[in-house]
Order: structure tokens, then sequence, then C-alpha cells
């Protein structure tokens, strides 16, 4: 397990997933790169249909083929492209080194079988543990992620836990086998606030006690504040920007961002219609040659129906995609670096 | 306060009646212990006894099934003759005695069912062709839910290209009108011994009725395959099989019990017919169907020899399409309508 020169856990270049569909060719995620150190937390946030979850899924291979296919890329986990990796080999780094949590806790257990059994699944198969070290491995885990009684309740079927306490089970699983990454796929978007707030709590303290990197997929920009170092912004299968969390939260240097940032809700402001970024977004099978966002975008000029945007460097680590990201930039009170 | 909120939690769960019996069952487990399973088949079990029909089947293949296996033993240790015993020593022709009587016209319990044309216990005659006819059922539906689940599931699961072909493979067979492939195939490799002509309706049986099986489980594991816990699964490194077996599998259970229930009268009735038509169990083996066949030439003079047989396997049949009904609905609540 060598750390890589530059100290990144994971590498995603140039990464696309195209879907065969009747209507055409969908680019769900379409040319991404990103890196991610280790130890830190990624943030991915875009509104549904952004290709959030293909990328992840992307990541450790699960993409439906046929009929998903990673057209072109690389995805560079410590050290090996796991895109050219044999199944096989992907198999054992899956839950082994790289763990997922799903958005909904509700179908993300077997409902047939006992959450002991599920836990025990993971551990017996990657670390080799005999019955009785998985058994109490998985109590462990359960006490960890603050299961009350979990000797007791390890033996209970999934339908006997709340939301909750499923997708407390649910990162107990991920992490029973002290993955180097963590892929958390909207982990809280199925839950109530308070319950959110607990899950988001967990898994920042477990992140803090394991160094695990984790990658959180949301669209709510308040969890990405809160929770991660770097931030991705996705729309239509792009990254449209992609800085330091508190950078972009700050001084957000492309037109979506800002569309987002404005939509959420101030409790401070008690009267007025809350913004909402005019417009849905669109059909990726059917994308015009321009920039995707142009026809709700608010600082939209000729050019951007015209010519898909450059990604530019606004500082040395934020870049957006957008014909006027400096000017954005400007706006929102940055100073972005010379071209 | 997170300790707080796990009580709650608890609390919350534990409000829910139908979760307390639940709750009386969790109790401190050790590692590797066998616990045993909470309300989900329980709730099965309850609301199968609340359908009286279905306990009325229940208890009458139960009993039929008992009788059925140790009948003969008792018989033989009671009375000293075993269902293929013909006696020689009687004085009369006509060794077709009437229920409840002996050689002399007088009243015995020595043979309740009668005799048939050789002289044979009707009883222990029915009792036999009861174990092979439960047997023939059993065993059959054994085989269709091997073949049936594996291939079902395997094709649901990996889709495209094999699940085409494989259900192509099915269809065909299917199309084949399946009374006839056994018919065919029984005379074809007819065999010389009783044994070896059980055998060969085992296999024949068995071939063709783990088709509907099939379909069933590839239907269910289609819905299932998509849902999310099968893609948590596969985050987690657990291999195609594993996910097959461990997880798809036992999550048709419920469609598939009902669906085996529903199939071993319809395969006992299958061997009855053939029986009845000569190719099925040979003497001295009986079924219910070669002993009604026997009983059918005889009917005007001899009405027992038909009525006893026939009598026990209508009443077999019914009981367990009654049981295998209850079974739908116990574990399938929303299928009631249907």
């Amino acid at each position: 397990m060598a750390f890589s020169a530059d100290g990144n856990l994971l590498e995603v270049k140039n990464l696309r997933t195209y879907f065969e569909t009747e209507d055409g060719i969908v680019k769900a995620v379409d040319d991404i790169s990103f890196q991610l150190k280790r130890g830190e937390t990624l943030g991915i946030v875009g509104e549904s249909g952004s290709g959030k979850s293909v990328t992840n899924l992307s990541i450790i291979r699960l993409i439906p083929d046929p009929p998903g296919k990673i057209v072109s890329g690389e995805v560079i986990f410590d050290g090996t492209d796991l895109l050219l990796l044999p199944n096989e080999a992907v198999r054992r780094i899956r839950g082994r080194r790289i763990a997922m949590i799903f958005q909904d806790p509700m179908t993300s257990l077997n409902p047939y079988m006992k959450i002991s059994k599920q836990l025990m699944e993971m551990t017996r198969l990657h670390l080799g543990h005999t019955k009785a070290q998985a058994h109490a491995h998985a109590i462990r885990m359960l006490e960890t992620v603050g299961i009350p009684d979990a000797r007791a309740r390890a033996d209970n079927y999934p339908h006997e836990f709340s939301g909750g306490m499923r997708q407390r089970v649910m990162i107990a699983m991920a992490l029973s086998c002290e993955p180097e990454l963590l892929i958390a796929d909207e982990p809280t978007t199925a839950l109530d606030v308070t319950i959110q707030a607990q899950i988001l709590e967990l898994i920042k303290t477990l992140k803090h006690e394991t160094g695990t990197s984790v990658i959180l997929i949301t669209h709510d920009l308040g969890v990405v504040a809160g929770m991660t170092d770097h931030v991705i912004v996705m729309y239509a299968g792009k990254i449209f920007e992609q800085a330091r969390t508190a950078e972009l939260f700050a001084l957000p240097g492309n037109p979506y961002t800002k569309g987002l940032l404005r939509s959420v809700p101030d409790p401070t402001a008690e009267q007025g219609k809350l913004y909402q970024i005019p417009g849905l977004p669109p059909d990726v099978a059917r994308l015009k040659p321009g920039c995707p966002f142009a026809p709700r975008c608010d600082h939209v000029q000729e050019i951007c129906h015209r010519e898909f945007p450059p990604f530019v460097q606004l500082t040395a680590d934020h870049h957006s995609l957008c014909h006027f990201a400096r000017e954005v930039y400007s706006e929102s009170g940055g100073a972005p670096a010379a071209a | 306060m997170a300790t707080n909120k796990h009580t709650d939690e608890t609390d919350l769960i534990h409000v829910a009646p139908e979760m307390a019996v639940a709750e009386a069952d969790v109790r401190p487990a050790e590692a590797g212990e066998f616990v045993q399973g909470t309300s989900l088949w329980r709730d099965a079990w309850r609301r199968l006894l609340k359908n009286k029909l279905a306990v009325f089947g229940l208890i009458v293949v139960g009993i039929v099934t008992l009788a059925s296996i140790v009948g003969p033993t008792l018989i033989k240790r009671t009375f000293g003759f075993t269902p293929d015993y013909i006696p020689t020593d009687y004085p009369t022709l006509i060794r077709s005695f009437p229920p409840f009587t002996g050689p002399n016209g007088e009243f015995s319990w020595t043979h309740p069912m009668g005799t048939d044309n050789a002289g044979r216990d009707q009883l222990a005659r029915v009792l036999q062709g009861g174990q092979i006819s439960l047997f023939v059922g059993i065993i059959a539906t054994l085989v269709s839910l091997l073949i049936g689940i594996s291939y079902g599931a395997i094709a649901g699961y990996f889709g495209g290209r094999l699940d085409n072909l494989m259900m192509r493979v099915v269809d065909v067979l299917y199309s084949l009108p399946y009374v006839i492939v056994v018919i065919v195939l029984l005379s074809m490799f007819r065999s010389q011994t009783p044994r070896g002509q059980l055998t060969l309706l085992f296999i024949a049986l068995g071939s063709v009725s783990w088709l509907t099986m099939a379909r069933i489980v590839r239907g269910q594991v289609l819905s299932l395959k998509n849902q999310e816990f099968v893609l948590a699964a596969r985050a987690t490194g657990v291999s195609g099989a594993r996910i097959i077996f461990r997880h798809l599998v036992p999550n048709t259970l419920g469609p598939v019990i009902v669906y085996a229930t529903l199939t071993i009268p319809q395969i006992m009735l299958t061997e009855a017919f053939l029986s009845f038509l000569g190719i099925g169990v040979q003497a001295p083996l009986a079924s219910w169907g070669s002993l009604a066949a026997d009983g059918v030439q005889n009917i005007a003079i001899f009405p027992w020899q038909l009525i006893f047989p026939g009598v026990t396997m209508a009443l077999t049949l019914f009981s367990l399409n009654f049981l295998g009904d209850g079974l739908r609905d116990a574990l399938d609540p929303q299928m009631r309508t249907v």
C-alpha cells in the first residue's frame, strides 16, 4: 500500500461513461477528472441526472452493462487503474478497499437475511474471518455505529430496524473491512432531518477515527459545506466547477454554482420568494452544441449557444467550466490568477 | 444526546403490536449460535392457521402421509400380511370381500377396506399406493425445485442473451404436450422391473415439471435484481453465484413454496393418470392410480375396489390444493385477489 508520490488515493482521468438507449447515446458522465487525497473528503453535488451516481458506480465498475459502458478514461486507485483490472481483482477491491453506502437504506439490505449475516458476509469474504470471528466483529461494528443492544439486535431482520438504524447498519457494513475509500451516495436523502444530522456526524467521526477518504454525493449544499474539503459541481455529465469547499461557497466562479447557492433557503430572510434556477436540466441524450447550461443561465451570451465553454483555471485548485468564468469569479469578489 | 435518540427509536419500533412479538424473541445470542427466525415466517404461519380450509388440508395431508409411511408396517405387525400378500387358503372362489367382512361373510376387522380380486388387503394396498403416489409427487417436485430454481435464477440474473436463449428452450419444451412426452418416454424406455419403471416415471415427471418453476423464479429474480440490496451486495464484492443463491433465491421463496405445494398434487394426478393408463407404476407395486385402474374393471360387482383408492386420492389432492392456496394467501397477501 505504497503512497503514490502526490498523495492521491484516487485519481479519475477523463472518465466517460455512456449509456446506449433507444433515444440514442446518453453521455451520463462525459470527460470527468478529479483527484482525492488520502484522508480527505470530496463532495459531488448536482441535480438529479447530472451524473453523480454514475461517476461513482464507474469507479468501482458497477455500471450495468448493457446498456452502460465506460467508454474511456482511467480510474487510478492507489497506483492501479481499476478499469484495466480483471473482474475478479475488482471484486476483491469492492467492499475491502472501496466501500459504498447507498441512498435508500430501506431497500439496500436484503430483507430475508439477518443483520448479522449480512455484516458477516463481508468480513468472511474479505478478511477470511471464521463464523465466530465475523459474528464478534459484526457486533463490534454495530456498537461502533451506535446500535443500542447490538448483540441482541444483530439477529433481527432489516424490517425490524428503522430507517436511521438501517443506514447505520449500512455504514457498519461499509466500514467493517476498514476501506481506504468510502463512497456515500446520498446517504441521508431518504432520512428525516434529525436522523440526517446523526448519520452525517457518524460518518464524520468514523472518518476521523479511521482516516478513510470519503466521496460524498449529495444534492444538499448544506451537507457539503459541513462535511467536505473539496467540492465538485456536476451538471449534464460534466464538471462545472471544482474548488476547495470554503472557496466555492465564498467565491463561486460559475453561474450554475451561483444559482445553486442562491436556491438555498436563508433562514434569516423571512420574506420573499425562494430563488430557483429557471428551466429543467437538459436531456443528456440530445445535447446541443454549446454550453448545456446556456438555456437556463442568467449570464448567457450569444457565444454560449455556439461554443462549448472552456474549463478555466481560476486559482491553483479552482476550476470552472464557463466562457465567463473570470467575470463571474470577480463578480463574486475573487481575483482570478492571470491566464 | 446520541444515546437518548437511540432509545427513542427503539421504543418507537416496539410500540407496534406485531413487533412486540418480535421483541419477545430478542435475546442475547452467543456467537455463531442459530437463532430462531422472527416474525417473517411466524406471521405467515399465523395467517395460515386462520384459514380453516388450509388447516383442514394440513391435517388431512399429515394424516395420510403418516398413515402411508407407518401403515403397511403396522398392518404387517398386527395381521401378519404385506400389501402384496396373496392368500392361498380361501374356502370360496371369490376372494374380493367387502369392507369389514371375513372370508365366510362374517364381520371382521382384518380388512377394513375389503380385499381386491386376488384377496390382497385393500387398506394395505391403498396405504402402500399412497407411499408411492406421495413419493412420486414429492420427488418430482424436488427435481422441479432444484432444476427450476437454478435455471430460472441464472437466466433472470444474467439476463440479456443468455436469458433469451434459456427461456426460449423453456418455451419450446412448454409447447410440447407434456403428457404425450411422458407417455413416449415411458413406452420407449419401458423397463422390465417395477422398480425400474418407477425410476423412469420419476425422470419423466421431473423433466417436465420444472418449466413453470423456472419461469416463476426468473420473473421474481428479474424484479429483484434491480433492487438496491443486490447492488449493495455487488458493491461489497460478493460473487455472482453467491448473489444468486444466497441473496436472490431466498427472496423468491414465498412464491416458490406456494407453487411447489401446488405442483405436488398436479404431479400426483399425472402419475395416477399414467398408472391408470397402465404405463406408470406396475404390480406388485401399487399407486392410487393403478389401484383405481384395477378397481374400475370390477366397479359393478366390487365397488369398494375403486371407491377406497379413489376417495383417498381425491381427499388428499383436495387437501394439498387447499394447503397450497392457504400458503399463497399466507405468504403473499397482495396476491389474494388474483
